[in-house]
């Protein structure tokens, strides 16, 4: 165990000699929490940061670059302009489900952050249904968009919250069997083991065919998980306004934003423990340093972020019908078949070890 | 949800919404009545009013020379080819003889006008189907037109360049040598276009197949410029009524037979090479001569009714002058062809989804300012 891991080994055995076990826990849950909360702001706004620099970068202009150095501090501005907006509402809106809305998506997201390792032992949660509970607990977060677009008595922000539905509903199929696909070479759900099958090769490596369309599956419908281009339908700003958050202001629209790229950087999460290793560094270059591996683990997840919004930047949008042709004539029989031969793959060991 | 507006053959099925006077997609002030079942479209009624600034009834008021700058304000992403027809009108009942220099340099504005609203349309019909990056591309190669046009005439959007006898002021010493610049810019710029959205598969699904409209309803609903070409219907002023130096120069209609928004897409980009052709044909000769010919302070046309029609970027405008022998007009007509070409939405979006609707209104190219007048 390294030095800076340890330090979290040190103030867990002083909260417990300081005070009775249950406060200890306790304490260590909320101290747990804040560092999460704090991941998740952090990563939320440097997204968007990036998210608007790349875009900028597509389409030959500066983006944000003079609140502080190169534009790092204007997310930050953003959101303290959004803290001290009016929460706006509609006439007749259902309030409570209005209200409720945004926890719902913030919080399946923050829930599904907990269980990455981002190193070894850099872990909040490390249970032995983790990629399960990934799946689950990010689909929880469309109910949110349907809650808000039905508590919104907006027609707008409903046709986006029924589309939200009805795509996510259909693209979690894929999202689901193109990792049980490689669950199947892992024979393990629990993060820290997959990671720990990797050590003899990456999985995209080890599976290579039948892996690598998984991962394409995977990249798909995780953009179409996340509503992003070209699958945002639930907003479709040049359809719908802004779809299933028009009625939004203020902090309430920010946790949606926000949401939304936790959501992204959850799904390059997924991809790059699944398929790309966590944590563990190409070809073991740094293995002896185990905090490197946040690096290795983030580096590979922002070149996926880069990935998808490379998608958004270039391509158009897919109307509703095709894309639930794309779903359920092509991906998920893709999907099936592609089960089928990872099985007999991981049956005749024709997996590739190193 | 309740319905304020309910229709009296309305199904229960069916909701109704109000797309714009404020929405993304309606490029302006337009307000569509959408009767939709899940997100089918059933009905599209469009609802105009909401720009207009009785131009028409303005120029019953005005002399000739300031009718000019009232047609800036129409469609104003084809404003010098607004001009031109007004001054083209005038000069025709007053049976004025323009120097060729005016015409030409006329010619090489309109179409550069032609590329630049163009440009804007393509930019925006890719935000529409969804494609952001699209709308900084076009533009940035229709900033340099502006540019242009700025050097020459002082205005980059409503320009108010052309006036009845000729033009305003002369070219800029530079224009040539950087309209040849552009010309030489822009031959890289649309294969650009074309690898960024033309053949995207995305781009071909959301746009093959729909929104068709058939050379019989174009011709029915009056439907002009790209709009008819992309039906197959042979619609082109400048080919069957040649002005300015339009007839000294070779170039092809852009016809497309499928009638679909992909067809009306490929249309306009297809004139976007036309265009640069035909620039490319002038630019090397504008003859030398005067550039306005002078005409008194108060033009007075003789008693009569006088038509002139052009082809802006949206397609044939007309112009009808009833003149009585006073400074301003008894009465003057702008025959517009957005207002034609937005009187087909309803026949050809119906039946499709909400996007469809958008795509199809993409294609159409509305100027609603140009509509409403």
């Amino acid at each position: 165990m390294s030095s800076a891991l340890s330090i979290t080994g040190n103030i867990h055995d002083w909260l417990y000699g300081a005070m009775p076990e249950w406060a200890a826990s306790l304490v260590e849950m909320v101290l747990i929490a804040l560092v999460y909360l704090g991941i998740f702001a952090i990563a939320g706004l440097f997204l968007v940061l990036l998210e608007r620099r790349i875009a900028a970068w597509f389409q030959q202009r500066l983006g944000p670059n003079r609140v502080g150095f190169q534009g790092l501090l204007q997310t930050m501005a953003d959101a303290l302009k959004l803290l001290s907006k009016e929460l706006t509402g509609t006439n007749r809106a259902d309030t409570f489900l209005y209200n409720l809305a945004p926890y719902f998506v913030i919080i399946s997201s923050l829930m599904a952050l907990s269980v990455f390792p981002f190193t070894q032992e850099f872990q909040a949660f490390d249970i032995n249904i983790g990629l399960f509970f990934l799946i689950a607990v990010s689909s929880i977060g469309v109910i949110g968009i349907l809650l808000g677009g039905w508590g919104s008595n907006n027609k707008y922000a409903l046709i986006g919250a029924m589309r939200s539905g009805v795509q996510t509903i259909s693209y979690e199929l894929s999202v689901g069997l193109s990792l049980l696909t490689m669950v199947l070479l892992t024979g393990t759900l629990q993060l820290s083991q997959i990671v720990e099958v990797q050590k003899s090769g990456w999985l995209i490596v080890q599976g290579h065919i039948p892996a690598i369309i998984a991962f394409m599956i995977f990249m798909i419908s995780g953009t179409a998980e996340t509503n992003r281009a070209p699958f945002d339908m639930v907003e479709a700003e040049s359809e719908l306004g802004a779809g299933f958050h028009t009625e939004y202001s203020g902090m309430k629209f920010a946790y949606f934003f926000l949401a939304e790229f936790i959501n992204m950087f959850i799904i390059c999460a997924i991809a790059t423990t699944v398929f790309f290793g966590a944590w563990l560094s190409p070809f073991g270059i740094t293995e002896s340093i185990p905090v490197l591996g946040v690096f290795w683990f983030m580096l590979k997840t922002m070149l996926l972020v880069f990935l998808m919004m490379w998608f958004r930047w270039t391509f158009p949008r897919l109307r509703i019908d095709q894309l639930l042709t794309l779903e359920w004539k092509y991906l998920l029989p893709m999907n099936l078949m592609n089960i089928v031969i990872m099985a007999v793959l991981v049956w005749l060991n024709l997996t590739i070890k190193f | 949800m309740e319905d304020t507006t309910v229709k009296s053959n309305f199904k229960s099925e069916e909701y109704f919404i109000n797309m714009g006077p404020q929405h993304p997609a309606t490029h302006g002030v337009l307000r569509l009545l959408l009767t939709i079942d899940g997100e089918i479209i059933k009905k599209v009624e469009p609802d105009l009013g909401y720009i207009h600034r009785s131009i028409e009834k303005m120029c019953e008021r005005d002399s000739y020379q300031q009718i000019v700058h009232l047609t800036d304000r129409m469609d104003y992403l084809s404003a010098n080819i607004n001009n031109e027809a007004v001054c083209l009108c005038v000069e025709k009942a007053l049976e004025m003889e323009i120097p060729e220099r005016v015409k030409v340099i006329r010619t090489i504005i309109g179409e550069l006008t032609r590329i630049s609203s163009h440009c804007l349309w393509w930019g925006v019909m890719g935000m529409d189907v969804g494609a952001l990056t699209t709308f900084f591309y076009g533009f940035r190669d229709r900033e340099l037109l502006n540019d242009i046009f700025e050097e020459t005439c002082g205005a980059r959007l409503t320009m108010n360049y052309n006036v009845p006898g000729g033009l305003m002021f002369d070219i800029h010493p530079n224009f040539v040598s950087r309209v040849k610049e552009f010309i030489t810019h822009f031959k890289t710029k649309i294969p650009e276009y074309d690898r960024l959205l033309t053949d995207n598969v995305i781009f071909h699904k959301r746009t093959k197949g729909v929104g068709v409209l058939s050379r019989e309803d174009a011709i029915s609903f009056g439907a002009s410029g790209p709009v008819g070409r992309g039906s197959g219907y042979s619609c082109d002023v400048r080919k069957y009524h040649p002005y300015s130096a339009l007839s000294q120069v070779d170039f092809n209609e852009a016809i497309r037979t499928e009638g679909d928004t992909f067809a009306r897409y490929s249309v306009r980009i297809q004139e976007m090479w036309e265009s640069l052709s035909i620039v490319e044909q002038l630019i090397d000769n504008i003859p030398e001569g005067d550039f306005r010919i002078p005409t008194k302070a108060v033009i007075k046309l003789p008693k009569g009714e006088y038509f002139q029609r052009v082809e802006t970027a949206r397609g044939e405008l007309g112009v009808y002058i009833i003149s009585t022998g006073t400074k301003s007009p008894y009465r003057l007509k702008f025959r517009s062809p957005g207002f034609s070409n937005l009187s087909l939405l309803n026949h050809i979006a119906v039946g499709g989804k909400i996007g469809d609707l958008v795509a199809t209104m993409a294609t159409l190219d509305l100027v609603i300012p140009d509509i409403d007048r």
